[in-house]
């Protein structure tokens, strides 16, 4: 029987992969890539949350997945900005690696 | 919704997930990033989500991860060079990110609804139609601030990708 908790684990460890792979790689595409891992867990605890409550139409709550939906248009728009700083960064400095842009580090 | 459905696109999914982290090749984690979403729009669908599922493949498979391989084509990114491995840096980050996965399942296993099983849908599922009524009525003043923050995105990555700044 698959109940609430196991799609809540599931989308907690979807979510640890990607926080550990904020803390751990080095290269900044991985790194945003990860930030999506971690969006779309988000995005999967709340499709469970919006099954779980079925409302008194005999249909889930679609109040959570419009906001998923919202989600997914500003995780896009995101995506769109950040990779064309990461090839501005690219043209200023060669280079894709945290360690070497290092100017606002204490 | 069937178990081992359930059991085979999580493991999928993770199996995926933690191999997008692990690569050393950018190109094969984008490619390990597409089969984790597909797992997830799959999930999305046992949960009778399909418009979400379909928007997932749609817009994660279909234009977040061209982009993302555009961009590792353009800057012509290669496996990259083993550098000297900051240990203490992969010790903390792992326990961090090992702490914060303990607390959730701690909370997940005291959280009482979460032993529940899901209540079973008396209506047949109509997510388009419902999901658009929502967005034109309780949700319109924020569908038009994402219609403008997309605009913003597109005039600001035109800004941004111009070569010189006058």
């Amino acid at each position: 029987m698959i109940t609430l908790g196991h799609y809540l684990i599931v989308s907690g460890m979807l979510f640890t992969i990607g926080f550990a792979g904020v803390l751990l790689r080095r290269n900044i595409i991985i790194i945003f890539m990860s930030l999506e891992l971690m969006l779309n867990a988000a995005n999967l605890s709340l499709v469970a949350f919006s099954r779980f409550r079925v409302t008194a139409t005999g249909l889930p709550s679609y109040n959570a997945q419009v906001f998923v939906f919202f989600i997914i248009t500003v995780a896009a728009a995101e995506v769109a900005v950040g990779l064309a700083i990461i090839v501005a960064l690219y043209r200023a400095r060669q280079t894709t690696h945290v360690e070497d842009i290092n100017t606002l580090k204490f | 919704m069937s178990p081992f459905l359930f059991w085979f696109f999580a493991f999928l999914m993770l199996v995926f997930g933690a191999a997008v982290v692990l690569n050393r090749n950018p190109i094969a984690s984008a490619l390990s990033l597409v089969i984790c979403f597909m797992g997830l729009s799959a999930l999305f669908m046992m949960l009778d989500a399909f418009f979400i599922g379909i928007i997932q493949v749609l817009v994660y498979a279909g234009a977040v991860m061209v982009l993302f391989l555009f961009i590792i084509m353009l800057l012509d990114l290669r496996v990259e060079k083993l550098r000297k491995i900051n240990y203490v840096a992969v010790i903390g980050g792992t326990a961090v990110a090992l702490a914060f996965f303990l607390q959730i399942y701690f909370v997940v296993r005291q959280l009482n609804a979460a032993q529940q099983p899901f209540p079973a849908l008396t209506a047949k599922t109509d997510d388009v139609h419902n999901i658009g009524a929502l967005l034109f009525t309780n949700f319109n003043l924020p569908f038009q601030i994402i219609g403008v923050l997309v605009l913003v995105a597109t005039i600001g990555v035109i800004v941004l990708s111009k070569r010189e700044l006058r």
